[in-house]
């Protein structure tokens, strides 16, 4: 593999080293665009169902509901859930392809083997993948985006954060997704995490304040990463904007960068000849 | 004649015989779901436990507070949250595994393991194919409806006594989704036009029909849509015997449109299972 390697990536030789590095993972990322121009309608319609839940909740809950208070105002209750749906958007957009997809194609199609008999190594695998579920994050986040700015549910320009906010979302669940994958042994095991996927969604603060649960339950919460991504995203969206929103940042970075690491380290260890 | 051996044994054979056809086909499904319930629970026990937590208990507890709910001012039909939702999250979790079992299942057996043929090549008829198939969704749906109803009690979320009836609402809700889509699955090549019905049918219902908020909040037009689809009669038929107000004719016309769609299903689902399986 090593004696193919070295004339390959100096094959483009125009490249300046840093882009030329991006280029091998850039390739896993051209064959999921490949594989989706035959599955479009899965893409598209994985940003149905959020926006449902806007509008249902905007036509419907946001009356039984009233206001909820945010820092130190009360907005309605469909602009208090909007920025919870944008977060889990951008949580489900990532882990579509980085759980089960990755587990099909790591231990039934071996798609990562016929890979790694090309120039490319398990670490351009890693990266391209989490990549391409951080692509897909974006887009579905940034459609969802423009469906609250056009539903008038931006309450400041802040607002305009939320787009690297839910990329920053993406990138974490899309890491740790790949990671958790990288340890199951059968399609069973992949049920794990959807059934920690749909407790976050639920109880993550994306439907109510955690001023409803008793102070340990609200702490247990509170390190959720998903709860992470809501509190940053609506701080943004309704503009009560402090500098303590870096912790969340630094969490979802921390998340991501564990994440990485983990996944390159399990796919060397799985995938090497 | 039976050999002398076999004169004190009841005769096997015979008693085989007078077995119904569809029985058989029935009992492999059931024998199949003995070796594979256990994946099942979380769908039937975890789900609703988080759905009627997080939407009952905990967005309750803003609805109820917003609305004045138990404070003798009305709430929505004039009980808290928790006992308004938890039909409709009844009839909604019912729905979605009625799809779930007539889709994927009936391809499966159609073409990717061909089980259907593998019963067709004994003395069974395409009819006790689907009888037993059907027949095994309705179990089904009976375990998950008994199951949720169950739950919800433990949360207090039924009123009385007649709640007991909720378990066979949730049934015909079911049915009334499982025969027509088994009567669509049947004819498919591939197993894309099933996510479609699950995102373009079943979440829209799930959210818009009544579950969680009256349907007189929709836009006019998106009324008259509403009340035309199954989860809405669903909803109200479940709802009514949950809260203890059965015995009106709404009740009546809610529970003859769902026997009704489940009955137009199971022709439209014997003359399309027919077209594709029969030899």
């Amino acid at each position: 593999m090593r004696t193919i390697s070295g004339p390959a990536v100096t094959r483009g030789g125009a490249c300046p080293p840093g882009l030329a590095r991006l280029r091998r993972p850039l390739r896993i990322v051209e064959r999921n665009l490949h594989v989706y121009r035959r599955g479009w309608i899965y893409f598209v319609s994985g940003f149905l169902e959020p926006f449902f839940y806007l509008l249902s909740i905007g036509i419907g809950l946001s009356h039984l509901v009233g206001g909820v208070r945010v820092g130190d105002h009360v907005v309605s209750y469909t602009l208090y859930v909007a920025p919870g749906l944008l977060a889990s958007s951008a949580m489900n957009g990532a882990i579509f392809d980085t759980t089960y997809n990755l587990f099909y194609k790591l231990k039934v199609a071996h798609t990562y083997d016929a890979v790694l008999a090309t120039p490319l190594g398990t670490g351009d695998v890693a990266l391209g993948e989490i990549g391409w579920a951080l692509a897909r994050g974006v887009t579905y986040a940034a459609a969802f985006l423009g469906v609250m700015a056009a539903l008038g549910l931006v309450g400041s320009p802040w607002a305009i954060l939320c787009l690297p906010g839910a990329a920053l979302v993406s990138l974490a669940f899309a890491a740790s997704g790949m990671a958790a994958t990288s340890y199951m042994k059968s399609w069973q095991d992949l049920d794990g995490i959807f059934l920690a996927m749909l407790p976050m969604f639920l109880f993550s603060g994306t439907f109510y304040p955690l001023a409803v649960y008793p102070g340990a339950l609200a702490d247990l919460v509170r390190i959720t990463p998903l709860y992470q991504g809501v509190a940053l995203l609506r701080a943004l969206d309704t503009g009560t904007v402090s500098w303590s929103l870096l912790w969340h940042v630094a969490y979802l970075v921390a998340l991501a960068g564990l994440g990485a690491v983990l996944t390159a380290r399990r796919l060397r260890r799985l995938l090497a000849p | 004649m039976v050999p002398s051996i076999f004169a004190g044994l009841p005769d096997l054979a015979a008693r085989r015989r007078a077995t119904p056809l569809w029985r058989r086909a029935f009992a492999y499904w059931c024998y199949q779901f003995t070796r594979t319930w256990r994946s099942t629970l979380t769908a039937s026990i975890v789900y609703p436990v988080l759905y009627l937590a997080a939407l009952g208990v905990g967005l309750g507890s803003l609805v109820d507070h917003h609305l004045g709910t138990g404070r003798g001012v009305g709430g929505l039909d004039g009980v808290t949250y928790l006992r308004y939702v938890a039909p409709g999250i009844l009839a909604g979790s019912v729905m979605q595994i009625a799809v779930n079992e007539s889709t994927y299942p009936v391809m499966a057996a159609t073409k990717w393991v061909h089980t259907y043929d593998a019963m067709l090549a004994t003395p069974l008829r395409v009819l006790d194919v689907l009888a037993g198939h059907v027949g095994f969704v309705l179990l089904r749906l009976l375990v998950t409806s008994a199951t949720f109803c169950a739950i919800a009690a433990g949360f207090g979320a039924l009123v009385s006594p007649e709640a007991a009836l909720a378990v066979p609402a949730g049934v015909v809700t079911g049915l009334a989704f499982a025969t027509p889509v088994m009567a669509f699955a049947v004819t498919q090549e591939r197993d894309s036009g099933f996510s479609v019905i699950h995102r373009l049918f079943v979440v829209p219902l799930f959210l818009f029909s009544g579950s969680f908020f009256p349907i007189s909040q929709l836009p006019g037009f998106w009324q008259e849509v509403a009340v035309v689809t199954p989860l809405y009669h669903g909803v109200a038929l479940c709802r009514a015997c949950t809260l203890g107000r059965l015995w009106t004719p709404a009740c009546l016309a809610h529970a003859a449109y769902l026997l009704a769609l489940a009955s137009a299903g199971w022709v439209a689902a014997r003359r399309t299972f027919r077209r594709r399986l029969a030899p």
